[in-house]
């Protein structure tokens, strides 16, 4: 079988982009390389963790999406999507305002992803007590992390609990749902509204399995635009009847210790993909003990800090926890609700298998990677150290390890240009000829209104 | 190849960094999963007991096609009797290293465990030399 590449949503627009190096320090896996002045973003390396969105000064980042108007074929037109996206509205507007203005756009049927959470609830207890299966238990919930650990900690793949996340169980339960009410399955549009581009990465080419269950991905912030221009100030009729399955578990899920909460006797949650990369390093060296759950999230406060979500994510996260408190607990809403068969649910929660990726830069030669090794050590030493992105490359060690890939030359480092300037070896005229075709022409003009300075806030 | 790195005795707050550069080396060069976690950890207890016995150290490490041999070098007190240093729960920890997790007498025993083949020399007073070494494959 050939790997195939995997999709991802983030784009960088090439107008707004103005070089700044700021996402390229920030990425968790080195994914990026500012290149003529423009930031490019490496395919294999990104797990589409969104920090690079969140740190660009001049929101160069954009991310793909499908059409809105692509709802129009489907009779049923459902709109899934994480509770969490009812908290990003401003407080005035009701559960019930929030679910007629996603009708006025189009949708007849308005699902929270996170019911019936009990069936993912006891698959999960189920996983987790099984004695063959590795410990800690690591949540497959956020996809960045799952590919985080695919590419980068492969040996801990096999942490990574086999159980889908609540979208899927939404939308399975969606399905069987209309086709007892006598549904075709091509009558029946389903829609994801996503809080970031892991959830698209993963819908669109998920991990090791068949081809996605959704019709359809709607970017969080274009719903709430879309929403917000139709949405009623008057109160609204009851909908709670598509919430009937709706647990307080379930309004909480997608924050921070939303699941391990719920998991083992010593569980942990992490936010943020920098946080979890140095939580990750320490469980694979084995300095991790005794812990048995393992809620790890790419976003700082979780999905509330998903980068397509609009609104303070505190606030967002104080909304939430304040509506989890008018709904019951998961374990003591009626089975009865559930109306489908919930064996065969529960059998679509089980995720095959989940296989390493690993990332190697140096490729799969282990003599050929060796020597280059060998050789971006020995650059290193006469590299300065200072981290400064002028070559375009994060730090001094990765444009060590590009130059051994055939990726950078010694004269992309301005340092090294201006020994070799003082030692005649290089005239100061092809120095800065250099220097110009790396960031462009524009780098040398004076602007006052230059993106990124000082005053331009906190 | 080769890689080397200086260990300070007493700081626990860094040790854990040679075993994690050797870590990303050895993910680079498509070793096996297993082997790498062999080797992370042997190396980790041998820097923590330079960390926690030694005054200083240092980690020499040598990778070729088909092994890697680490070498750690202590300037410290030396270990009396290796045969009883080497039983599982045997231990001289002070108190406060014991109060940071260390200490359970299962370090040694452990490095062996973890490697496919281990030497150590010890001279009382002068340091110890702990040599470990893993095949790929
Ligand atoms: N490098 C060293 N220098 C001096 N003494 C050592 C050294 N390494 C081990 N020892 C001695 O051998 C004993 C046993 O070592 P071992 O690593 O098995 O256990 P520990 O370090 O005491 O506890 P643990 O490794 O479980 O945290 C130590 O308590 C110490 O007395
Ligand atoms: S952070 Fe800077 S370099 Fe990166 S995309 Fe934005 S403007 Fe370009
Ligand atoms: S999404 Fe994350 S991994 Fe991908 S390029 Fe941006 S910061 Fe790097
Ligand atoms: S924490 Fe949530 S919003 Fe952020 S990347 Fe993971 S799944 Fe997406
Ligand atoms: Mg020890």
């Amino acid at each position: 079988m050939t790997e195939q590449t995997q999709y991802h949503a983030l784009k960088v627009d090439a107008i707004k982009c103005i070089g700044c190096t700021h996402c390229m320090k920030s990425c968790p896996t080195e994914a990026i390389r500012v290149i003529k002045g423009l930031a490019v973003i490496d395919h294999e390396s990104c797990v589409d963790c969104g920090q690079c969105h969140r740190v660009c000064p001049t929101n160069a980042f954009y991310v793909e999406q499908d059409d809105l108007a692509k709802i129009r074929g489907f009779k049923y037109r459902v709109i899934l999507f994480p509770s969490i996206m009812i908290g990003q509205f401003p407080e005035k507007y009701s559960e019930n305002q929030i679910y007629e203005g996603l009708m006025k756009i189009g949708f007849t049927h308005v699902y929270e992803v996170e019911q019936p959470l009990q069936l993912l609830i006891d698959s999960v207890k189920e996983y987790c007590a099984n004695p063959v299966n590795t410990k800690p238990a690591i949540s497959a919930y956020c996809p960045a992390i799952i590919r985080l650990i695919q590419s980068r900690y492969p040996s801990l793949t096999e942490n990574i609990i086999l159980r889908k996340a609540p979208y899927d169980l939404a939308a399975h339960f969606a399905i069987e749902r209309f086709m007892l009410e006598g549904a075709q399955r091509d009558e029946i549009g389903l829609f994801y509204a996503t809080p970031c581009i892991a959830k698209i990465a993963s819908v669109k080419s998920p991990g090791g399995e068949r081809e996605s269950i959704v019709d359809g991905i709607i970017n969080m912030n274009h719903l709430y635009n879309e929403v917000m221009k139709v949405i009623s100030e008057d109160e609204a009729e009851d909908h709670s009847i598509q919430r009937q399955n709706l647990s307080s578990e379930g309004v909480l899920w997608s924050l921070t210790r939303g699941e391990s909460r719920n998991f083992g006797s010593r569980s942990m949650a992490i936010d943020g993909i920098h946080n979890v990369v140095r939580f990750l390093e320490r469980l694979e060296n084995d300095q991790v003990k005794g812990i048995d759950f393992l809620e790890l999230r790419a976003c700082d406060q979780s999905c509330a800090g998903g980068i397509l979500l609009t609104g303070n994510r505190f606030m967002n996260v104080e909304r939430l926890e304040r509506r989890a408190r008018r709904y019951p607990l998961a374990k003591d809403i009626p089975f009865s609700n559930i109306k489908v068969d919930v064996e065969k649910l529960k059998q679509k929660l089980i995720i095959d298998s989940i296989h390493p990726k690993p990332v190697f830069i140096f490729g799969k030669d282990r003599i050929k990677a060796m020597e280059k090794i060998d050789r971006a050590q020995r650059i290193v030493c006469f590299l300065p150290g200072i981290d400064c992105g002028a070559c375009g490359a994060p730090n001094c060690h990765a444009l060590a390890d590009d130059m051994v890939n055939n990726k950078a030359k010694m004269s992309d480092c301005i340092f090294l240009q201006q020994m070799w300037e003082d030692e005649g070896r290089i005239t100061p005229n092809k120095a800065f000829l250099n220097v110009q075709k790396k960031w462009g022409t524009n780098r040398f003009k004076a602007d006052c209104n230059k993106k990124g300075r000082r005053n331009e806030g906190f | 190849m080769k890689l080397t790195f200086a260990i300070q005795g007493g700081d626990f707050i860094h040790a854990g960094h040679p075993s994690s550069e050797v870590k990303k080396v050895l993910k680079q060069l498509n070793i096996d999963n297993k082997i790498i976690k062999n080797v992370v950890i042997a190396l980790y207890e041998a820097e923590v007991n330079v960390v926690a016995h030694a005054y200083s150290g240092t980690v020499n490490v040598e990778i070729d096609e088909n092994k890697i041999t680490i070498l750690v070098t202590d300037e410290g007190p030396g270990i009396p009797d290796i045969d009883l240093a080497m039983k599982p729960g045997y231990s001289t920890a002070s108190k406060s290293v014991q109060e940071m997790g260390f200490g359970a007498g299962m370090g040694l025993p452990n490095i062996k465990k973890n490697t496919d083949e281990m030497w150590l020399e010890t001279e009382v007073g002068k340091g110890t030399k702990v040599k470990m070494l893993n095949y790929f494959s």
